[in-house]
């Protein structure tokens, strides 16, 4: 059992050889050497035709795939409500409709922030994802600080961070006053690589 | 009856010739040894799988794979349709139990040294099916369209735009968009029904086959090395002189424990039904913690007890270096000894991983580091805490509370976890100690400078300088001469 003698005969492992057994009763025909140069002629033939149909598919399957990407950057201008409803030095957790969206995204087409006004026309607007992993923040207006409930994310009243695990402050939407009213400049979901 | 069975048989064999090899797979010598309770739990793991796809095609008789409409058609699947809530069950628990099953059969097979020559490649494809089975478990959860996917997704979103350069592409090929919403299911849904489990079937096939063709591995016994030149030849000499057929001396023990497996998944849906779902995915409702399914507990507390720094670098190369390894290793170490009794680091790293995970994974399921949210509001003071204060320090209490400061510290066991308990604060700081600390924080707490008014925090020092044992006075500065303390 020990010893190692003779290799067994039997084979296993091995690399197909090229006679190998036909199997399950089904006639194979070994491929024939090629006398006639053009006996494949048809099978290049069809290696050729295959190949261009495949790159002329792949061009709009990819172009499909990678659609996403065209609009990864896209913001645009959205209503979040009349001043009267941020009342000066309070901050409050509002929302707005999704710029972009479609029947079918149901309560996900919503989009939480919170509107901090400090002057009559002075504002922030906040998202309410930790910079950390993007979890919900909630502000605390007793102690003047949004509190991640993930990770422990700790963020000023202005947004800077204070203290936790995330690498920069709350991120921030733009936005402009438009007859009485607040927009803010919304649509994609505020993550490091792409900052509101 | 019989008769007619066997001649429906004789029918079909005889245009689909699949018989006899059916008939020779199940008769197969394989080394006696083998027939054994270790050898069980790769099986076990493809039961599961193939409990996974009935109950997962059952489950999609019903679902809607629609953002607006998903988290609807669950709670019709759990309180409507008749044994829906079991099926939905079923399916989660099974795909607990999968997960755990893989991970054992694969902590078994490394330290009976299986990966090594010639079973490389069916460790390479094993290493496809762990990915593969996470990535069902991760689009699952998504499936599962409640406020914990919504904000799991953010969190996903999040890990991938710190990728450097390309993160905001892969954001957006995650979310199939700039945001989460409608499309963003829709893709889940893709990968957790079409793509992944086709890449699994394949490739599962392919391991089985090389099961199957390369044979079972043997018993490893300690001092008999894995030779390129003699192991295959030894491998057939002991199926020859020492082997059993795979049915039905192997097979029975896999039969059983497949079957104790399944009643296993039965037992715990009808015991404790189905995962959820919770809220809604409505993206207003933020008084929610969203936290990972088990299985991904182990990330959410390493993500949380890392140094900031250190996050972004181990989550982007860690994964790669870990796949990287397992993917090299039977290349690596593909000779040599295999039985574990004689590779006391292969030991080391299962039992380092283990309980790495386990130790992980049990904090996840009471994470000290997040603040308790509602502790300010809802959980007051215990009594004793507050017997024989002065007014002003019982005014300092309620600074405490209502400040927020009981998020984060526990006092008398109660209150978050996220900052250090503080029973006896007095006796570790200092009064000047405790007023800095207050007003410029640190960094892992805020600096309440800013909304603290002078009274506030001369009150809220007050009371913190009460918190000591009976027996032993608050720390004071040694050439103060002013003790302070109650």
């Amino acid at each position: 059992m020990t010893q190692e003698k003779s290799p067994t005969p039997l084979p296993v492992l091995q690399e197909p050889s090229a006679g190998s057994a036909p199997c399950l009763g089904a006639l194979v025909l070994p491929p024939a050497e090629s006398q006639v140069p053009r006996r494949n002629f048809l099978l290049r033939v069809g290696i050729g035709l295959s190949a261009l149909a495949g790159a002329l598919a792949s061009v709009p399957v990819v172009g499909y795939l990678l659609s996403p990407l065209r609009n990864v950057g896209q913001r645009d201008w959205v209503r979040v409500g009349a001043l009267g409803e941020f009342p000066i030095g309070e901050t409050r957790l509002t929302t707005f409709a999704n710029p972009s969206h479609e029947a079918w995204d149901g309560p996900t087409s919503m989009v939480p922030c919170y509107v901090r006004r400090t002057a009559r026309d002075r504002f922030q607007v906040f998202a309410v994802n930790c910079a950390h992993l993007g979890c919900p923040v909630r502000w605390f207006p007793e102690s003047g600080l949004f509190m991640c409930p993930c990770h422990g994310g700790v963020y000023y009243d202005d947004g800077r961070r204070a203290s936790g695990p995330p690498p920069r402050g709350l991120f921030e939407y733009l936005w402009q006053i438009r007859r009485d009213e607040l927009w803010v400049r919304g649509g994609a979901l505020p993550t490091l690589a792409t900052p509101a | 009856m019989l008769d007619w069975l066997s001649k429906v048989g004789a029918w079909l064999d005889a245009r689909l010739q699949v018989g006899g090899t059916i008939r020779e797979t199940m008769a197969h010598a394989v080394p006696r040894n083998t027939a054994s309770w270790w050898y069980v739990f790769g099986s076990a793991t493809f039961v599961l799988l193939m409990m996974q796809f009935a109950t997962g095609i059952l489950l999609a008789l019903v679902y809607v794979p629609s953002a607006a409409d998903a988290w609807q058609s669950l709670q019709v699947l759990n309180h409507q349709i008749a044994f829906g809530w079991f099926l939905r069950a079923l399916h989660g628990w099974g795909s607990n139990l999968m997960v755990a099953m893989l991970l054992i059969h694969m902590g078994q097979v490394f330290l009976f040294g299986s990966f090594k020559y010639p079973r490389e490649l069916t460790w390479v494809i094993g290493v496809g099916l762990l990915l593969l089975t996470l990535g069902m478990a991760f689009t699952g959860q998504i499936m599962r369209f409640d406020a914990d996917a919504y904000w799991g997704l953010g969190i996903g979103a999040s890990i991938a735009a710190r990728v450097p350069f390309v993160g905001s592409w892969l954001v957006g090929l995650l979310l199939g968009g700039p945001i989460i919403a409608g499309q963003t299911l829709s893709r889940f849904f893709t990968f957790h029904v079409f793509v992944v489990p086709g890449l699994l079937i394949g490739a599962v096939l392919v391991h089985v086959l090389l099961v199957v063709k390369v044979g079972i591995n043997e018993w490893p016994m300690p001092g008999r090395l894995v030779n390129r030149k003699t192991y295959l030849a030894r491998y057939q000499r002991q199926v020859h002189e020492d082997g059993v057929p795979f049915v039905p001396d192997a097979f029975q023990r896999d039969f059983v424990f497949g079957a104790l497996v399944i009643l296993a998944v039965i037992a715990c849906a009808a015991m404790f039904g189905p995962f959820g779902p919770s809220g809604p995915p409505d993206p207003r409702l933020i008084n929610i913690a969203p936290k990972p399914d088990v299985f991904f507990l182990w990330m959410y507390a390493a993500l949380a007890l890392l140094p900031a720094e250190l996050e972004t670098p181990l989550i982007l190369i860690v994964p790669g270096i870990a796949i990287a390894a397992l993917l090299l290793l039977p290349f690596i170490s593909g000779t040599g000894e295999k039985s574990w009794k004689r590779r006391p680091f292969a030991v080391l790293v299962v039992v380092f991983l283990a309980s790495g995970f386990i130790a992980l994974t049990w904090l996840g399921l009471q994470p000290a580091w997040s603040p308790s949210m509602s502790a300010w509001s809802g959980t007051p003071l215990p009594p004793r805490l507050l017997q024989g204060r002065t007014p002003l320090e019982v005014q300092g209490a309620l600074v405490f509370q209502n400040k927020q400061c009981r998020n984060c510290h526990a006092l008398g066991g109660t209150g978050g976890h996220r900052g250090p308990q503080l029973d006896n604060v007095a006796v570790q700081l200092t009064k000047d100690q405790l007023i800095r600390q207050v007003l410029q924080g640190s960094g892992e707490m805020p600096a309440y400078g800013d909304h603290l008014p002078p009274a506030e925090v001369a009150a809220l020092v007050a009371y913190l300088e009460t918190l000591h044992p009976r027996y032993q006075p608050a720390a004071r500065v040694s050439a103060s001469s002013s003790p302070s303390g109650p």
